[in-house]
């Protein structure tokens, strides 16, 4: 019985994976792939209706985790509506009213113009390191790329997913699709990340397909039409006042 | 006096149709106020006797960072129960979360509350009796809004106390009727012991509701808000709608109180030889003034009595089988039943009169002052004027 015992666990040594790397620096690697000093971005949004789609393009300033900026350009619309994030809180300018108001509580929780994100969304800006633990449980092959499975438990209490799933590109460092879960098991969030770019020695993908799983359609696409990374942005841009400039 | 009013009835006997619908303008009018008034009043009887029976009961203890009115303030305006109070009051804790009916996304409050509390008429008996993982029960505006029946099982997505998302199926365990909305639209009622599971916030209340016999006292980081601060806004409401109403038959008043100023101004033209006659038999021109005025203000006793008998067996039907209104009116967000009973205290109807009463009696006076300053020879040659 005893050598049975041992036989079934040597050979279930022998089955994993030969040289199974660690999570936690495939996560690390991640991050630093994923994050930078600043950024520069051009980006449209585009939200899938029912019947139509629309497509919001923005220009977005960004400075370590705490902060950023973001400039809707068009449709005519939203033309001239500016956000400002600051460690944990938000302003919107609104053009037609020439108002700033900050949000918070429940309308956090709101749908970012019709889209599959919510300002929460938006605000989430810590590392992935400091949040989750990582194991890998497989691997998986998407658009060519072979890929390591992550499972992301969180380590802290004020997580907001208390699970994720994490396909990392296993050369590039990057992710091609997050599943975010709720502490109950449920499916919350796809997100699908394709059109990988090299930005000097860093790779990012420029397209992400954001998908609220309890809610029909085909969710919100995020495309990334210039990227700048680690380029001065000057203090003002992250002040009120630019808000109504 | 006792000949002025023989003199102003015989004399608006005689006068007819011009009496007549000069009574009947002001009688409408009678009808109207004392009838509006009478819809109002019940309306706001019946709807503090809704929200004490489905929300406030005798008061409630605010948390005092929870504003009812502020849904900023729901996640974090909670605390641990007072632990001295909890005989005389029901606890709520409120959080919010978001539901997904076949696909759609919708925004609601989940309320925490007894299963065995007997306090408010919410049927919460339906939650101790379900056996489904989370029991829920929902108001009929929302189980409408959001196409669910009792037994349908939707997906809710809350945060726990730490702000981490957690996603469940609840069950609708039963549907409730109430004419108070905000017990009702976007709001989910389960067991609080259920909800504090859900959310961490185990013994956490948002506010507690005072039971019969509570006794306000100073408890640290909780504040009682008196029935009167609760109902503070359907007043206010209420009172709204009074005055806008008030504009209604002002208006309307006018337009009678006009009709006896006008009456009044040609029979003074008219009866000039009359008045000179009064005179020269030996009144005194206070004495003929007295009988026209008394003419106008018989005009409101007359209309006092037409609208008595026509407007009576209205009020009294009305008042007993109540009015009808149109369906959907509870969900315009007020408190407002689909039947309201008018209330005619005898304070409306005697205000009333008293009203009509002094107007007609004002605007009676008014042209008849042209009679103090009249010469009695003209007056009988009929040159007065």
């Amino acid at each position: 019985m005893k050598s049975l015992f041992i036989i079934l666990l040597t050979s279930g040594f022998f089955f994993m994976p030969q040289g199974s790397p660690d999570a936690n620096a495939i996560l690390k690697k991640l991050d630093a792939n994923m994050t930078s000093k600043t950024l520069v971005s051009k980006s449209e949004m585009i939200i899938y209706g029912r019947r139509n789609s629309r497509t919001i393009i923005a220009k977005g300033y960004s400075e370590g985790q705490d902060k950023s900026f973001t400039e809707y350009l068009s449709p005519e619309r939203e033309k001239g509506t500016k956000m400002l994030k600051l460690e944990d809180r938000l302003w919107i300018y609104s053009p037609s009213t020439d108002r700033t108001i900050q949000l918070s509580g429940h309308m956090l929780r709101q749908s970012v113009m019709g889209s599959d994100l919510s300002y929460e969304d938006m605000m989430e800006d810590r590392k992935m390191t400091e949040i989750y633990n990582a194991i890998v449980i497989g691997e998986e092959t998407i658009g060519g790329r072979i890929t390591w499975i992550l499972e992301l438990t969180a380590k802290v209490d004020d997580a907001t997913y208390e699970k994720r799933k994490t396909w990392v590109d296993q050369e590039r460092y990057i992710p091609l699709k997050e599943e975010l879960f709720a502490k109950s098991g449920q499916l919350l969030k796809k997100i699908e990340m394709s059109a990988v770019k090299q930005f000097g020695n860093r790779w990012y993908p420029t397209k992400m397909n954001f998908k609220d799983m309890l809610k029909e359609g085909k969710g919100t696409d995020f495309v990334a039409t210039e990227m700048q990374f680690d380029v001065k942005i000057p203090d003002y841009i992250f002040t009120k006042a630019s808000l109504k400039k | 006096m006792k000949i002025a009013i023989r003199l102003a009835f015989k004399n608006l006997i005689k006068a007819g149709l011009r009496t007549w619908l000069n009574v009947t303008v002001l009688a409408f009018t009678f009808i109207f106020i004392v009838f509006y008034n009478g819809f109002i009043n019940g309306w706001q009887d019946q709807a503090e006797q809704d929200e004490i029976a489905w929300q406030y009961g005798q008061g409630q203890l605010l948390q005092e960072g929870f504003d009812p009115q502020d849904p900023f303030t729901f996640q974090e305006g909670h605390a641990l129960l007072p632990e001295d109070e909890q005989q005389n009051l029901v606890p709520v804790l409120i959080r919010q979360a978001t539901l997904y009916p076949e696909g759609r996304l919708m925004p609601v409050v989940i309320k925490g509350i007894r299963a065995d509390q007997q306090l408010l008429k919410l049927p919460t008996h339906l939650l101790e009796e379900s056996s489904a993982q989370i029991p829920a029960i929902i108001g009929k505006r929302f189980a409408t809004a959001a196409n669910l029946k009792k037994g349908d099982q939707v997906l809710l997505r809350w945060r726990d106390k730490y702000g981490t998302f957690d996603a469940s199926n609840f069950t609708v365990a039963g549907i409730f009727n109430t004419n108070s909305a905000a017990v009702d639209n976007g709001q989910i009622w389960v067991p609080l012991d259920k909800l504090w599971e859900m959310t961490g916030l185990t013994n956490e209340a948002s506010f507690l509701i005072a039971k019969p016999g509570y006794q306000a006292t100073a408890t640290e980081g909780w504040e009682f808000k008196d029935l009167d601060y609760l109902l503070s806004d359907l007043r206010a409401a209420v009172n709204m709608e009074r005055s806008t109403s008030a504009i209604i038959y002002l208006v309307l008043l006018c337009i009678a109180l006009l009709a006896i100023f006008d009456t009044q101004v040609l029979s003074i033209f008219r009866r000039q030889q009359e008045i000179g006659t009064y005179i020269a038999l030996g009144m005194t021109r206070k004495q003929v003034l007295g009988i026209f005025t008394v003419e106008g203000s018989m005009y409101s006793i007359f209309a006092m009595v037409v609208g008595g008998l026509i407007g009576l067996p209205i009020f009294i039907y009305t008042a007993t089988q109540g009015i009808g209104l149109f369906d959907g009116i509870d969900e315009m967000g007020i408190s407002i039943a689909n039947r309201v009973y008018p209330t005619f205290g005898f304070g409306l109807v005697a205000g009333t009169v008293i009203l009509l009463l002094i107007s007609a009696t004002l605007v009676s006076f008014l042209p008849a002052r042209k009679i103090a300053t009249m010469n009695p020879v003209n007056a009988l040659k009929g040159k007065m004027l």
